[in-house]
Order: C-alpha cells, then structure tokens, then sequence
C-alpha cells in the first residue's frame, strides 16, 4: 500500500447498487456484473463492494477489514485492537490469485466487540469505535481501515472491477444489499486505500465526481472529531453522512437536501414552513454542503439512497423491479441484471432516491423514502 | 541655526500648461486647501505648491486639462533609508512639537499577503460552472448558529424545524459598508451608503457618530455602533437598526479612541452625537465599562436585553498579535459576529505613527482566528467579518477562502465616490465633499450619484465573484468560506504558509 501524503483522489467513475427490500439474498455474481458492464467508466486502477447482511455468523460484531503495508503494521495495530475491543474471531480475509492484481496489501478481518469503560457514564459505542477507525488511520502508519460495520464488509483495491470481484472472491458472498463502483482515477492511481466504497461503520458510500468544496468539508467535520486522513474528496461523504444522520439524527431525506441544497430561488418561492426550514438547513449546514459533480450511493443496515449533486453534473438512474430497487450511472448497467424493470427514471439534481428495507425500523428519521 | 520650514520642500507640484488654460477660475473655486489663486496683475492662475495636498482636484475639474498634479520624487539627496517622508516628518515636528495627524490607511511598504496568494480553478476532472447560465449564489448570514439541527414530523407528515434560531443578518452579497461615523464623514456619503446598501440587500455600518434621523428609515440594512464615546446611543438608535456592533478598537489605530476636531462638529452632528457644536468629540482609548471580558460580556447583553434579543450583536476588535484568544472570548462572551480590522483599515484621524506601526494584516488574523475558533468548536457561533484594505473582489474571495464569512469595506467605497487618497480627511477640507461638514463643499457629493457608484461597485464585484466561484466549481459561497485548499502561496516563508494554513503553489491537492 503506497500512501501518499498531499493527494487527492480526483476520478470520472461508474457505480452500481442493488437492494432487496425484502431482504432476499442477492449473489455476489450480479453486482459483478453489472459494474463491469460499465467499463468505459473505469480505467482498472481502482473497484470495490460492499455487502450487506454477508456475515449471518457475526451479526453483532463489528467487522473492521484492514488493509496493512507490512507485519509491524499488523502487529502494532492488533495491540491497540486488543486494548480497546474483544476479539471474538479474526482471519486473513480470502482471496484468490489474479492475474490482473499485483502488489496487494496485507488484508484481515476482525470480528470485535468494544470493551466498554467502567466509568463512563455517556458512552456511545459507534462514538467509541469511530474513534478507533480515525486513531488506526491516522497514527498507525501503514494500516488502513476500510470497513467497520456490523453485519456488512467492503472489498477494495487495484484493479477492474471483474478482477477485485475475484480477487476478494465476492461471488462467494450473499448479501441483501450491494454496492459497487469501477474507478478511473486521476490522481491518486496505485493506492488500495483510494479505492471505493469509503466506510464508517455501517455507512458505505460509492461516489462518482469531485467535491469542489472538500477543503470546507473537511474543516467542518473536523470540529466534530473526524480526521480526514485518506486524502480522497469522498471519504467527506460518508463522515458528514454519520454526523448528521448518526450524531445529529437528522432525518435522511433532510440530510440529503443539507448535502445537494435547494437553491435559494426555488427556497424563496416555498411555504412558510418549509421555507424556515431550508433556510435553516442551509444557514446551519452550509459547510457540509457537496458543492460539484457528484452521482453517491449510500448505504447502511437500513437501505440504500442515491443521490446527485445540485445541478446533475453527473450521471445516475433508478429502476425497480419487484421487491428490488436498483441505482447505477447507467441504465445498462440496471438492463444488464434486470433486463425488464417496473420502472426506469433519472431521478432529478439533488433529489435522493431512498429504498430502505421493510423490515428497517428506523422511526421518524427514516420515515420519508421514495421506493 | 538655519530655520527650515516645512513648507520650504513642497510634496506636490502643480503643472499649469497657460497655453491651455482660459482663466476660467474653476481651480481657485475647486480647491479647499488656498493652494490656487488668481494673480490679477499678471492675469494669471498660480499655485502656491506648499499648500498642496495633492488631491488632484483642480486638475479633475480643470475644462481645457491644463493642470497636472505630480507628487516631487527627488526632493532630497536619494536615501534608501531616511526617505522624504521621514525628513519632512522630523520638520514638522521640530517646528510644532506635535503628533502628526494623519488620514485613510496605512500606506507604509509591508508585506500584501492578498497579493501572495492565487486561487483555484477547475480542470477537466470537475467542471468549472458558467455564472451566466447556472444559479450562483452569494447570499451569506451573519450571526450565531447552532451546531445541529432538529427536525420533526408534524401530524400532516412533514418536516417541521424544531430549533429556535438566534437573529441573523442577510446579506445578498457578503460586503457591506465599513463604519465610518456621521461627522468623519458627511451626510450625503452615509445617505449614499445606506441607499446602496438597501438597493443590493447588504448592511452598511453608522460608526460610532451615531444614526441622523433622516435615516431611520433604512434601519432594516443599518447596522449601528456603539464605541467608547456613546455619541448618539439611545434605545431608539438601538432598536431601529438590524444589528449593533460594539467597537472596541479600529485597524487604523488599534487601542486608540475616535477623533473627531471640532471643527467638524455642527448643528447636525451636535444633535445626532448629542454633543456641543465645535467640541472635539474624541472617544476614550478603552470602553470605561469594559475593562475585561467579563466587562464586555456584560455590554453584549445589556444591548441585548435592550433590543429584545432580536438582533444579533457584533463586536470589532483591531487586529492584533493575540487575536485568536481574543476572538475566542469574544465569541464565548456571547458575541453573534467578530470584526478583525486589520493595519491596513483607514481612518477619518489618527496619529502617523499608530496608523503605520500598530496591528497586523487582517489577512493573518482571519486564519488564525477561524483556525483557533474551529480548534475550539466554537466556529458556528460566530460569523467572522473581515476588514481593513479589502481593495477588489479577489480579495473578498481570499478572505472568505481562508475563513472569514463576509468583509466591510471602507477606503474602496470613499474612492468610488471620488476619493483619491490624499489622507487629509481629518482636515475637515476635503475636495472631493466626501469628509467635510463644510455645506458648501460638501454639496460637491450628490447623495443620489454617489449611492449609483456604490451599487455599480457592488454590481460589478458580484459578478466578479459569481466567475471565480464559477471557474473553482462551486455555485454557492458556502463552500468556499474555509476552503483554504483552493488557495496557493508564492513567495510566502513555511511560517506564513502554515500561519496562512496554505500550501505553496505547484503542490497539488
């Protein structure tokens, strides 16, 4: 793993996500699929996934992937592992040899549960294990933590996108829900960190695009304790994400307006209450707003949403087909995996598009969707 | 002992080409400062060069263009050490014993941070966004915002605010008129001010002179101050205004009260300031009510008990070397917004040797106190606006690139309005009728001209911003305000740099 210190991944890329609302077990092989059908999007520098419901052995653990330069690495990070977490299972995260992927790092999972201090009386376990994502990334040189969540993983790296499905072996998994992403990247090639999806706990974010205002982005998270380490504009996405959904519970849909504003002429023209509550969301969270080209998928053990920045500088279209919602850069994609949809559309700039699984009981917070 | 007065060595010389000039007398009429006369026997107009101020006038108002107003350069023996300014500022006060007074901002040779840093723009891998075809939006709030929002479902199903939020300004583009007081500067230009501040949807700011009633009306876009002096601080002043701003200290001349010579001080003003006619109004260097923190504390909320807490108060500090702590116990004081006026701020008087030695770039005091305000988690209960030389619309973009949510501007709207910078305006003689009370001459600044030269001002900076932001990609200000990664330095030290929170040119992202 080549970590390089002042650079921004930069990338025209292609995305693709699949959720059954029913919670039917998807194959890793259709999401293979269906990313690779995009090609001319990547440029085989960079692919990944992200599985949800694909440890039914481990449920309530949360599942780091980390991917490590060397054993000092690994040994270093495994003790502050040890200190702060029960271990309940850890293994070398399977792959197979590929001939399109060289130069891998070192790739484990652990399976832990937090030691609860004895004597805090305001502990918040994902506070908790945030801060372990951001201490192992930020000061253990050499390790970097790709996946935290529980119940769910994501698989990164150096390659086309068909290639990493292999490597990682992920037509080996099921999963109810799957995102995927194929990069061409520009600036930051050769880096497995760089690779997408970007994770923080549950959340997984896919993006294609470049956040012009990553710079107030980051400043802004980092008041609220997040360190912007991987020096990727998409990283900002999955950590403002977990500050206004997470921490400041947010309700999904107005988290997304906070992200993709509605400008202040169409504001203007709104009703009363909406209008005061725009006008707040914008004067509260013009810092987190994603200011550029952007198409993001969001994922969490909730369900999955799809967005597009303000003015639809990049490509994104929805399809449902059953109990299935389906969102990627291009149709072909969706055709490719479900050659007769129910519905097909291009959702609008900076409308989200929300499936979430009957099943997700999240209150209020979620009660707005769209599918 | 050889006697030398200052008036021995003239600053300016007055170039009068006779083959031009008709005699009209429109040069003698025009100047304030008795440096022009007609010579009666010898039917001709001359200039006695010692009285010059160097305004240029007679040579704006001159019909047939037969004067020239050139500044000497070669007066003494060339010393790269004791420069003209020097030498003549030792004569003068040789010959008076005085502290030299002096007008506008400092002009002294320090290093322009503004001019070291370049911004961004999009490439290829984001796209730039064209201002004439796509929204663009500047419109900026002031004052205090929580940290998080709460949001509930109301019985019809939909999204309803639940937090209550403190009064903010809006301001349609984020500059607004700098302070500068009724009495350092005339009615006609705070009429102006305030009208092209109502007409572009921005604030401008009384100073510390008060509000003259005539414009009450435009209270809504006022913002009002209250400085060591309380010239002209009422209930009504207060509650008349959209925000008030309590002034500690000013750029120009940090720890120092205002001036005002009686001179200036008329029926008008008198009655505005709630002073005497011709007493020298001059402000106390500190609040004799705020000695501390604590103190000013106090003062936020006695404004704010007064105005129902419907107004967000504002409190400007002159930039100095402890800034960020300050700015920090401002902002817990319970301060909505911070003013950082920077050395380069002008003023209507000020001692020469405060106005070019004291204080630092606001540059400088803008990053270090978003950084330390930001390191504090206090950066959303504030709104930082920066002051103090902002000369163009880059540097607005640069102040607000490095953490500032809005700017005033001072000297760069006097000049729109005709000031040429000859830094005489505590003289009270001003040529252009910008810092006179005189009637006669200040009727040579029609409010109405003036308040069209403001807008076309604002208008024209708008549009400037609206491309920057454009070609950096971003279509709304918000994502600009701390976005130092879309600045680059060139020619700055590491310290600058790491002070600025900048990267160097040619260091990608």
């Amino acid at each position: 793993m080549m970590v390089l210190t002042r650079s921004r991944e930069l990338s025209g890329c292609g995305l693709s996500g699949i959720i059954s609302r029913k919670k039917n077990l998807i194959p890793g092989e259709v999401i293979i699929r269906s990313i690779t059908h995009m090609r001319e999007r990547g440029n085989g520098l960079g692919a990944g996934y992200a599985g949800y419901g694909i440890y039914p052995d481990f449920p309530d653990e949360y599942a780091f992937h980390i991917m490590y330069d060397d054993e000092l690495a690994r040994k270093e990070t495994e003790e502050y592992i040890k200190q702060r977490f029960h271990v309940i299972h850890y293994e070398e995260i399977p792959t197979r040899k590929v001939k399109g992927i060289q130069d891998s790092p070192l790739l484990w999972r652990y399976f832990l549960r937090p030691i609860e201090p004895p004597d805090e009386s305001d502990f918040v376990e994902e506070d908790y294990v945030m801060k372990a994502v951001m201490d192992i990334n930020d000061k253990i040189r050499g390790a970097y933590v790709f996946s935290s969540g529980k119940n769910m993983g994501a698989f990164k790296g150096v390659g086309e996108p068909d290639d990493i499905g292999e490597f990682y072996r992920i037509d080996e998994y099921q999963a109810y829900l799957w995102v995927a992403h194929t990069r061409f990247p520009t600036n930051t090639p050769g880096w497995w960190g760089g690779a997408h999806p970007f994770t923080l706990l549950d959340w997984a974010v896919v993006h294609n695009g470049e956040i012009s205002s990553y710079g107030t982005n980051k400043r802004y998270l980092e008041m609220f304790g997040y360190k912007c380490t991987l020096r990727t504009d998409t990283e900002v996405v999955a950590y403002l994400i977990d500050l206004l959904v997470r921490r400041h519970k947010l309700p999904l849909r107005i988290a997304a307006y906070a992200l993709a504003s509605p400008f202040w002429k169409d504001i203007d023209r709104m009703p009363e209450n909406q209008r005061r509550l725009f006008t707040a969301i914008r004067m509260v969270y013009g810092s987190a707003l994603l200011n550029g080209p952007f198409a993001i998928l969001v994922s969490w053990n909730g369900g999955l949403m799809g967005l597009n920045d303000r003015i639809k500088l990049r490509p994104f279209v929805a399809a449902v087909k059953d109990d299935k919602v389906y969102m990627a850069s291009e149709e072909a994609a969706i055709r490719e995996i479900c050659p007769s949809p129910d519905r097909v559309w291009a959702p609008k700039a900076g409308d989200p598009v929300i499936a979430l699984f009957e099943d997700f009981d999240g209150g209020t917070q979620f009660k707005e969707h769209q599918v | 002992m050889l006697y030398k007065s200052l008036s021995s060595f003239p600053v300016f010389e007055v170039e009068r080409d006779y083959d031009k000039c008709i005699v009209c007398g429109c040069c003698v009429q025009q100047c304030t400062f008795d440096a022009t006369y007609y010579l009666p026997y010898a039917k001709k107009v001359i200039t006695d060069e010692h009285k010059c101020v160097g305004c240029k006038r007679c040579e704006a108002m001159c019909p047939t263009g037969a004067i020239k107003v050139r500044a000497v350069t070669n007066e003494f023996k060339h010393n790269a050490y004791w420069d003209a300014r020097t030498i003549r500022d030792i004569y003068k006060q040789a010959d008076q014993g005085g502290v030299i007074l002096t007008g506008g901002g400092n002009d002294r040779r320090f290093r322009v941070y503004w001019d070291h840093l370049l911004i961004d723009a999009c490439q290829v891998t984001n796209p730039s966004i064209d201002p004439l075809r796509e929204p663009m939006e500047l419109r900026t709030f002031l004052g205090r915002k929580p940290d998080a929002l709460e949001v509930e479902y109301n019985e019809k199903g939909e999204p309803e605010l639940k937090t209550k939020i403190a009064p903010n300004l809006v301001a349609e583009i984020p500059v607004i008129f700098a302070p500068m007081s009724y009495g350092a500067l005339n009615l006609n230009m705070h009429k102006a001010m305030a009208a092209a501040a109502d007409a572009m949807g921005t604030y401008w700011n009384t100073g510390e002179g008060s509000l003259h009633r005539d414009l009450y009306k435009y209270g809504h876009c006022t913002i009002v101050q209250v400085a060591s002096g309380r010239f002209g601080v009422s209930a009504e002043y207060l509650k008349v205004a959209a925000a008030a701003e309590i002034k500690i200290g000013q750029g120009a001349k940090p720890g120092i009260g205002g001036h005002l010579p009686g001179e200036k001080v008329d029926e008008e003003i008198s009655k505005t300031r709630m002073i005497p006619v011709g007493t020298d109004a001059l402000s106390p260097a500190p609040h004799h009510d705020i000695y501390s923190i604590e103190d000013l504390r106090q003062l936020i909320y006695a404004i704010k008990e007064a105005t129902n807490y419907e107004k967000p108060v504002s409190v400007k500090i002159a930039a100095v070397h402890n800034v960020a702590a300050i700015a920090s116990g401002i902002a817990r004081a319970g301060a909505d917004i911070i003013v950082l006026d920077g050395f380069r701020g002008g003023t209507g008087a000020s001692p020469a040797i405060v106005r070019d030695y004291v204080g630092i770039p606001v540059e400088i005091a803008v990053a270090v106190v978003d950084q330390r305000l930001r390191e504090e988690g206090i950066r959303n209960w504030v709104s930082i606006i920066a002051a103090g030389g902002i000369r163009n619309s880059a540097d607005v973009i640069k102040a607000i690139a490095l953490g500032a949510d809005a700017v005033y501007i001072g000297t760069s709207a006097l000049l729109a309005v005709g000031c040429t910078l000859c830094h005489k305006c505590y003289t009270g003689r001003c040529a252009w009728g910008i810092t006179t009370n005189d009637p006669h001459i200040a009727k040579r600044l029609n409010p109405d001209i003036a308040a069209e030269r403001l807008i076309n001002l604002l208008k024209g900076w708008a549009h400037e911003m609206k491309e920057m932001l454009g070609l950096m990609g971003i279509n709304a200000i918000e994502s600009l305000k701390g976005n130092r990664l879309r600045l680059r330095a060139i020619g700055l030290t590491k310290e600058e740099m790491d002070i600025l929170g900048v990267l160097p040119a040619g260091e990608g992202i």
